[in-house]
């Protein structure tokens, strides 16, 4: 078991690629491709599944940690590992992927084996992305997240491919020139590469301070363009009507979101705080302004792009809170927002695959001839609106908890508002697709129900749905022992909001902290390792 | 003195050329009507075997033969073996595309091995005018290739130009070594180097050195030396272009790297300034030369020019970092660029007839293998990690920081960017579904020494990108020997055998 515990993030991390090599060599017959994906993805969850399961949630800090010296010079170690924050989320990857699989089984009729052998890579690099602890090799599966997401696009666009693909790839490409700087720039200060050390060569406050803060900013840059932050969501409409259903549901958020938390707040506290009001404001702003502009979408996919930027901005606001509960509450909603999303983009997949459209006005009363898509359309909606009993509320819930007692009361409230506006655009495009008189378009093309395979995935999704809504304290624990440690850096005692944190749901952690002990004695260790 | 013989120096330049005058002989021998294609053959077979003699060079230690004229080290291992390998990934995409029938088969190939005993004579000489015959003998080969295509009109002018300007130039390092000889009344490298501080008239040296970078920077087509390229690869025949676009920048750049770090470390304060402006003109000028073209070749020689400038900003760095940054951005170019045009060898074919960025639309589609070899050379050019460019433009730059020049890193991350928007638009062309009318050209064939020639640049992409620690090794022992010249001519100054594996 000790051996497995040593070698299971490299295998989650190559099996991907293995199946992407398989797929390129196999012909392009008898839909298999599309089994070889499917397998591979499985697979994958099931290793991810090894994650939790084997997880000791009393410790704090990294778990299963490979660290091997990868290139010499400059000194960029093989470091993986997971803690309660990427945990789950490598876990929500592992899900995704064939839930992705089986959105893409029917709508990819032509170069099915480049597709999957790209959407494989696609999987390699995220979880790469959740899973290094180093951070080149970090920088490294961010930008070849970038690759195949943006050929797939301009492969399978819906109408203008290749110009979303431009956009989306230019969008992400350019702000992490920046990102590349700095770490180089953090690289000549400290000697390395190494999350941990360089943790804790920057709470010791050794670097000189402005050009950390630039390089704070660069770091937050590329992170908020990618999730992205209003005013930066440039990319996203068009690259949710272009990307391909699989690739859709994984082009925001969770990296960007997950990267904020990490490497921006967990290595730059101080900064962080400095630009916390900034992003609060932005993200308050995003939030209304993605829900006021999806309410007047005519186009479904839009739409979702819309909700979607409501959504993030919602967990920004979570993370920028700087409070216990606003994390918890993020991290729970990001995961929420992946199962949620999956559904409702299978579900919008099926739609767009059947009638060739993605006009919301074309549809209508499509529940009669479709029960069970609409059935598993209104839970999802539900979910996502943030409905008590389904994983959306406990998300929401705690990030407008932690906002209100911990950041702003004003804020809270406003965002608050965008919640409402959330529940309004969700049911009217409800409304419009599946109620109301029978449109032209229902009735021309015979009715063809979900099938076996889609049923397959949508039961388990609406469960978890369910028992993330119900059972939260599943999962909460886990990212609570997670969210902690960027939050008390040694070197950094004043980030945390004690006020707001009293008034939030837990006792404070004691002042003398026998945890950042353990982690300067960890990180001590973590050098022992680096000379050595 | 020394105990090895003198041959052994020059051992892979002797096999080269024996190949080269085999291949002329059987061509002139056999009956005319016969086909020639088999020639490729025996050429590719005597630059594997050079390759080899080359690594066999290792065990022998370092220091000069033929009374100090020709050094074999570590540094010139490293380009050897890269130079023929350029070669033999050339003379394999040859093989297969040449058409059947075309004239003067046989001696297309020798003029190609005849080139590469230039290039790797280039790279070990360490005396000027052996430097000099050297450059003329890879120069004459590579003229006559680009004019290979004489049919059309473009060929013949190609050549011209290629002739009367790279003429031009070498004329211009002749001067530079004569300016050079008669400040110090040598020609022997090592011998410079040591009377350079006391030689008499510095302004001679400064005038010398001047002139052979101007001849040194128009081999590797660095801006504003570079107006020839675009015209040249447009016109030449593409294998060509993959060999000539490659193999003759990597000797030209080991030349400067001995010229400016070898010859003259003293006059750092000079040519490096020099060196960064050039740099910056480079990347700028082709990057935004190459965003506005519509010519797939015309695009990939103003990239070419960029990446000169990507490669110069190496020079910036201090000592052995910066040659050994320098060495490995050769190795990770000439990899990334030889496969990309031997993609577009096979999918424009030899007479070109789908020349444009327009043309590639659906190649994804149409040949599933070749749109995504070219995609994935294009993610490398645009250096992404994972891939050689990466860790090229990589210790390029960080050897740039390490000497100080940080603007110089900036501004090449920033035309990095820039350049991903031209390299992009072809790589999502050719991931574009086909209009209907693209979709009639047909699959392009390839053939098993097309295969062969891409798998290697597809590999050599691949373990520059992820297991660079090799490479890096040898381009670092490299830069040591390049670093620690032998004390006396003759002697091996260093009794350990440089360790290291290419």
């Amino acid at each position: 078991m000790n051996q497995i515990n040593q070698s299971i993030l490299t295998l989650i991390l190559l099996l991907p690629l293995a199946g992407a090599v398989l797929v390129a060599l196999v012909p392009d017959r008898f839909k298999l491709p599309n089994w070889i994906a499917l397998v591979t993805t499985l697979a994958t969850f099931g290793l991810t599944l090894h994650l939790p399961a084997h997880f000791d949630k009393a410790q704090i800090g990294f778990q299963f940690v490979v660290n091997r010296l990868w290139i010499e010079k400059p000194a960029i170690f093989y470091h993986l590992g997971v803690d309660g924050l990427s945990l789950w989320l490598v876990v929500l990857v592992g899900l995704l992927a064939p839930i992705g699989v089986v959105a893409s089984w029917n709508a990819i009729r032509e170069r099915r084996k480049l597709f999957f052998a790209l959407f494989l890579v696609q999987q390699t690099a995220m979880l790469g992305v959740f899973l290094s602890l180093d951070l080149m090799v970090y920088y490294g599966f961010w930008e070849l997240s970038l690759v195949p997401m943006a050929i797939l696009i301009a492969m399978y666009g819906r109408k203008d491919g290749p110009r979303a693909a431009l956009k989306f790839f230019l969008f992400t490409f350019i702000p992490s020139a920046p990102l590349l700087v700095a770490i180089l720039w953090l690289y000549a200060q400290t000697g390395t590469f190494d999350f941990t050390m360089l943790q804790y060569n920057i709470a010791s406050g050794i670097l000189p301070a402005g050009p950390l803060y630039w390089a704070a900013l660069a770091f937050l840059f590329a992170f908020a363009v990618k999730v992205p932050v209003f005013p930066l969501h440039g990319w996203l409409a068009d690259t949710f009507s272009e990307a391909p259903v699989a690739l859709a549901m994984v082009v925001a958020g969770k990296l960007g979101l997950y990267s904020m938390l990490r490497f921006h707040i967990g290595l730059f506290p101080l900064q962080a705080r400095a630009v916390a009001p900034v992003l609060v404001g932005l993200a308050v702003v995003g939030i209304l302004y993605g829900a006021c502009l999806a309410l007047v979408q005519r186009d479904f996919w839009r739409l979702m792009a819309f909700a979607a930027l409501s959504h993030l901005s919602l967990i920004t606001l979570g993370i920028y809170g700087l409070t216990l509960t606003g994390w918890e509450g993020a991290v729970y909603q990001i995961l929420n927002h992946g199962v949620v999303d999956g559904a409702l983009f299978l579900l919008l997949g099926l739609l767009y695959d059947r009638y060739a459209t993605s006009e919301i006005n074309a549809y209508g009363g499509l529940a009669a001839k479709l029960p069970s898509t609409a059935t598993f359309f209104v839970i999802a909606s539900l979910a996502m609106i943030g409905l008590p009993m389904l994983g959306g509320f406990v998300g929401e819930f705690m990030i407008l908890l932690g906002t209100f007692t911990g950041v702003s009361k004003g804020w809270a409230i406003a965002a608050t508002l965008g919640v409402i506006l959330g529940a309004a655009y969700m049911l009217w495009l409800v409304q419009r697709l599946f109620f109301g008189p029978e449109s032209a378009l229902a009735t021309t093309k015979p009715p063809e129900d979900l099938r076996i395979g889609q049923l397959a995935v949508l039961w388990p999704l609406t469960a978890l749905m369910l028992v993330m809504g119900v059972a939260p304290m599943l999962w909460l624990p886990t990212i609570e022992k997670g969210a902690h440690p960027p939050m008390i850096p040694s070197g950094a005692k004043a980030l945390v909001d004690y006020d707001g944190y009293i008034r939030g749901l837990k006792p404070p952690p004691p002042s003398g902290s026998s945890f950042s002990a353990a982690r300067i004695a960890n990180t001590n260790s973590m050098n022992g390792e680096g000379q050595r | 003195m020394n105990s090895v013989p003198d041959i052994y120096r020059v051992l892979p330049e002797v096999v080269l050329t024996l190949t080269g005058v085999l291949v002329m002989l059987i061509d002139a021998t056999l009956p005319p009507h016969w086909a020639r294609r088999s020639l490729g053959w025996v050429a590719a077979f005597g630059t594997t075997f050079a390759i080899w003699t080359s690594l066999w060079q290792l065990s022998l230690p370092m220091g000069t033969g033929f009374s100090g004229t020709v050094e074999t080290s570590a540094f010139t291992v490293f380009f050897h073996v890269l130079i023929c390998g350029i070669v033999l990934v050339a003379l394999l995409l040859s093989l297969d595309t040449l058409p059947e029938k075309s004239h003067h088969q046989g001696e297309f190939y020798a003029l190609i091995v005849f080139g590469a005993v230039g290039m790797c004579l280039l790279t070990g000489a360490v005396e000027l005018l052996l430097v000099f015959i050297a450059l003329e003998i890879s120069s004459i080969a590579t003229y006559i290739l680009a004019g290979y295509r004489k049919h059309t009109a473009r060929g013949p002018e190609a050549a011209i130009k290629y002739f009367l300007l790279g003429s031009f130039a070498t004329a211009f390092l002749l001067y530079g070594i004569a300016m050079i000889f008669g400040a110090t009344g040598t020609t022997q490298i090592y011998e410079i180097a040591r009377l350079v501080p006391t030689a008499q008239n510095q302004a001679f040296i400064l005038a010398g050195l001047g002139l052979m970078l101007v001849g040194i920077l128009f081999k590797v087509s660095a801006a504003p030396f570079h107006v020839w390229t675009p015209d040249v690869y447009e016109g030449s025949p593409t294998p060509v272009v993959a060999l000539m676009s490659t193999a003759p920048k990597a000797a030209a750049f080991a030349l400067l790297l001995r010229v400016v770090y070898e010859m003259l470390p003293m006059l750092r304060p000079v040519w490096q300034p020099l060196l960064w402006v050039v740099a910056v003109l480079s990347m700028t000028v082709g990057n935004l030369a190459a965003l506005r073209q519509q010519n797939v070749k015309r695009m990939l020689a103003y990239s070419a020019i960029a990446h000169a400038g990507y490669l110069l900003a190496a020079f910036a760095g201090l000592g052995a970092s910066g040659i050994a940054a320098a060495s490995f951005y050769t190795a990770a170019y000439a990899a990334m660029n030889v496969g990309i045009f031997a993609v577009v060898t096979l999918v424009s074919g030899y007479d070109e007839k789908l020349p444009l960025i327009n043309d590639y639309r659906g190649l994804i589609y149409r040949s599933p293998l070749l749109g995504s070899l070219l995609i994935f050379f294009l993610v490398s050019l645009v250096g992404i990690p994972f891939t050689g460019g990466f860790f090229g433009k990589f210790y390029s730059f960080a050897a740039a920081v390490g000497g100080g020049a940080i603007w110089l890193a900036i501004i090449g991350l920033l035309n990095s960017g820039l350049a991903a928007a031209y390299y992009l638009r072809l790589a999502l062309a050719t991931a574009q579904r086909p209009d209907d009318q693209a979709s009639s050209a047909p699959a392009p064939r390839v053939g098993v020494a097309v295969i062969a020639a891409l798998a290697m640049a597809v590999i050599a992409t691949l373990v520059l990108g992820i297991v660079p620690n090799g490479v890096l090794h040898a381009a670092e022992s490299g830069a040591h020997t390049l670093q620690a010249p032998p004390a006396e001519i003759c002697a091996p100054l260093n009794p350990t055998v440089p360790q290291s594996q290419p």
